[in-house]
């Protein structure tokens, strides 16, 4: 991905305030109608960036490009974005249909126009109507959707989406993920969506970039930051990871043995990353990549005895906590109960975990 | 009686305190249209009869009501600019980081605190050091510096209470600073201000110690009164019309506070759930 065809362009944008530094080199390049998320814990400066793209904060150094334009000195009612606030910041005074018309003024538009863009607009929000009423009287859902309508309605080159479905509750969050996915492929506008939720993330996503004190981890695809993770930040973020330290052996034909703590010699692919003998390093496991049996298995790859301390039943699937001599922290073991009256717990008792060298994900330190 | 909670169990003592703080703040003021009524132009019980001869007197006073034009006109003009300036100074103090802001506010609300006897001393030296001519202007002069902290008090819970993200929206939607001001903070902020209105004349059109100073040739309301307190016979009248001026008073200050809550609850109700 070449900087010169990416649709928004952060490069190498710093934001301080006062002494603290909220943005720190952040390059990030997003594609034409992507569905971009920023993600990250609270304080990691993912809103910060947003509301930089918005023109609410202005950059302390570094450019940001929109469709090839520039940013910096444009205000934020010249930018061709628009935003739904992470409360949704309905005008009070106005009734819903004047909400959503709100940004219309400017076009100079025959007023029969205007009013079938709005119903088009309550159609297409499944509000159709809610147009006469106010808009402090309706849920948060409802004020989410108007909260769009509004934005849409002036067909804008990106939309900002600030944490818009944090407020809601679980089962409308859910819906209004698919709604949300849905209305991006068919307005097909480029949307940058902030989340602090992976599991959000994940659903939505063309796009992730994976934040953290400021700065970009990794910006990949959801399988890809879930598979691959660059580091072990990335890792421990993005759902549960188990991690062993151990050192590099040899490195030869993209390939690199390691010898674990715990586990003992691991051959795994080498990465692009260069590795170098003697080099410590993590090796990074996802809890599902393990199988767990009670008998030692003959045809795997790779395994290891445990003690079985731990186990919770979660319906669809079962989490252990197995304890490996020589590694510091229970491994997490995720199995899905596919036979019914599955012996899924038992109290403390020896255990084998296998998996294959395709499971493992080698981290630099 | 079990009715209402721990915190609002009726608590006679209080109660009885209550009244009796009513009572002493408001019996003295109700003498005024009491006596008002009264068919003698001596204050004194026993009251000697029913009339409106004071009121009817008051009508064919010219006096009275160019000093009422006088009043009303030094009251919009003080109201009007008052609340002006403290709309500016109210959103600044609310949506600015201003270094010392504390200080500064402290000086924009101390005319509250230093007496009145002070100003008017201060800005009648001022004023005819600078060769300026007393006269109703100079009277508005001084009626805004005592006038624009209630304005600013009255309007910087307005701004506090509706949320900014509201205006970010508006310059996100397209509309410039100006815009977003006549489209998005003026409404929201509308009942506030017109309770700040309302307040500010009142206070203008009541205050005395200003006008006293700073007044040329026309008096305002209250001096006139002011005046006629040496004339025994016209006491009467004045007790008619310090009683309409004391109703309108009371049904203007009502109102602003009326008009403000109003809004406030509904305003509230859009930025408590965010």
């Amino acid at each position: 991905m070449t900087q010169d065809n990416a649709f928004i362009s952060f490069r190498n944008v710093n934001k301080f305030f006062g002494q603290f530094q909220a943005i720190n080199d952040v390059s990030i390049n997003i594609d034409h109608g992507e569905f971009f998320s920023l993600l990250g814990p609270s304080g990691c400066g993912k809103t910060t960036l947003l509301r930089m793209l918005a023109g609410f904060e202005g950059v302390s150094s570094g450019e940001i490009y929109i469709d090839g334009q520039p940013m910096s000195g444009v205000p934020p009612h010249q930018r061709p974005i628009n935003m739904v606030f992470q409360n949704y910041a309905i005008f009070p005074h106005l009734n819903v249909r004047d909400n959503i018309a709100y940004g219309l003024r400017k076009q100079k538009l025959p007023r029969a126009k205007r009013l079938d863009m709005v119903d088009e607009m309550l159609d297409l929000s499944k509000l159709p109507d809610y147009g006469d009423r106010k808009a402090t009287q309706l849920s948060g859902g409802q004020r989410q959707r108007i909260a769009l309508a509004r934005a849409l309605i002036l067909r804008p080159k990106v939309l900002l989406l600030d944490e818009p479905l944090g407020a809601l509750d679980k089962q409308l969050r859910e819906k209004m993920q698919l709604e949300l996915r849905a209305l991006q492929k068919t307005v097909g506008i480029t949307f940058v969506f902030v989340t602090h939720d992976q599991e959000e993330a994940l659903t939505l996503s063309d796009r992730i970039a994976v934040m953290s004190e400021g700065r970009d981890l990794q910006v990949d695809t959801p399988a890809r930051l879930y598979e691959y993770p660059a580091n072990r930040e990335v890792a421990s973020f993005i759902g549960t990871m188990n991690f062993f330290d151990g050192k590099v052996v040899s490195v030869a034909d993209g390939e690199v043995v390691i010898n674990v703590d715990g586990l003992g010699e691991i051959t795994a692919s080498a990465g692009t990353d260069p590795l170098l003998a003697g080099q410590s390093v993590s090796i990074a496991i996802r809890p599902e990549k393990l199988t767990l049996t009670h008998e030692k298995p003959d045809d795997a790859q790779y395994s290891v005895k445990g003690q079985l301390n731990n186990a919770a039943y979660l319906g669809e699937r079962s989490h252990y906590y197995v304890d490996v001599g020589g590694v510091l922290q229970a491994v997490a073991v995720s199995s899905q109960n596919r036979n019914r009256g599955e012996d899924t717990g038992g109290q403390s008792r020896p255990v084998w975990l296998s998996w294959d060298s395709a499971a493992i994900v080698v981290l630099k330190d | 009686m079990s009715s209402g909670s721990y915190i609002r169990r009726p608590n006679r003592p209080l109660q009885f305190y209550a009244a009796l703080f009513l009572i002493v703040l408001y019996v003295p003021v109700l003498f005024l249209p009491l006596f008002s009524f009264n068919d003698s132009i001596y204050v004194r019980f026993p009251m000697s009869g029913f009339t409106f001869q004071w009121y009817i007197e008051l009508l064919d006073r010219t006096q009275v009501w160019d000093s009422l034009m006088n009043s009303i006109k030094v009251g919009v003009t003080t109201a009007i600019i008052s609340t002006g300036l403290g709309i500016l100074a109210a959103k600044a103090i609310t949506r600015y980081r201003i270094p010392g802001r504390g200080p500064v506010v402290g000086f924009i609300m101390l005319p509250l605190v230093v007496p009145g006897i002070i100003f008017g001393v201060a800005l009648l030296v001022l004023i005819s050091r600078l060769g300026i001519p007393l006269s109703l202007y100079t009277v508005t002069a001084g009626h805004i510096i005592v006038c624009l902290p209630f304005a600013i008090a009255t309007l910087i819970p307005r701004f506090e209470g509706f949320n900014k993200s509201v205006e970010e929206a508006s310059a996100d939607l397209g509309e410039n600073a100006w815009w977003t001001f006549w489209r998005i903070t003026f409404p929201i902020m509308l009942p506030g201000i017109l309770a700040s209105l309302l307040l500010t004349f009142t206070v203008s059109f009541d205050e005395f110690i200003m006008a006293f100073f700073l007044s040329g040739t026309d008096a305002t309301l209250p001096m006139y009164i002011w005046g006629q307190l040496r004339f025994p016979q016209a006491f009467p009248s004045i007790l008619a019309l310090a009683s309409i001026i004391l109703l309108v008073s009371f049904i203007l200050v009502f109102l602003g506070q009326w008009i403000n809550r109003n809004a406030h609850s509904d305003s509230l109700e859009s930025s408590t759930d965010t």
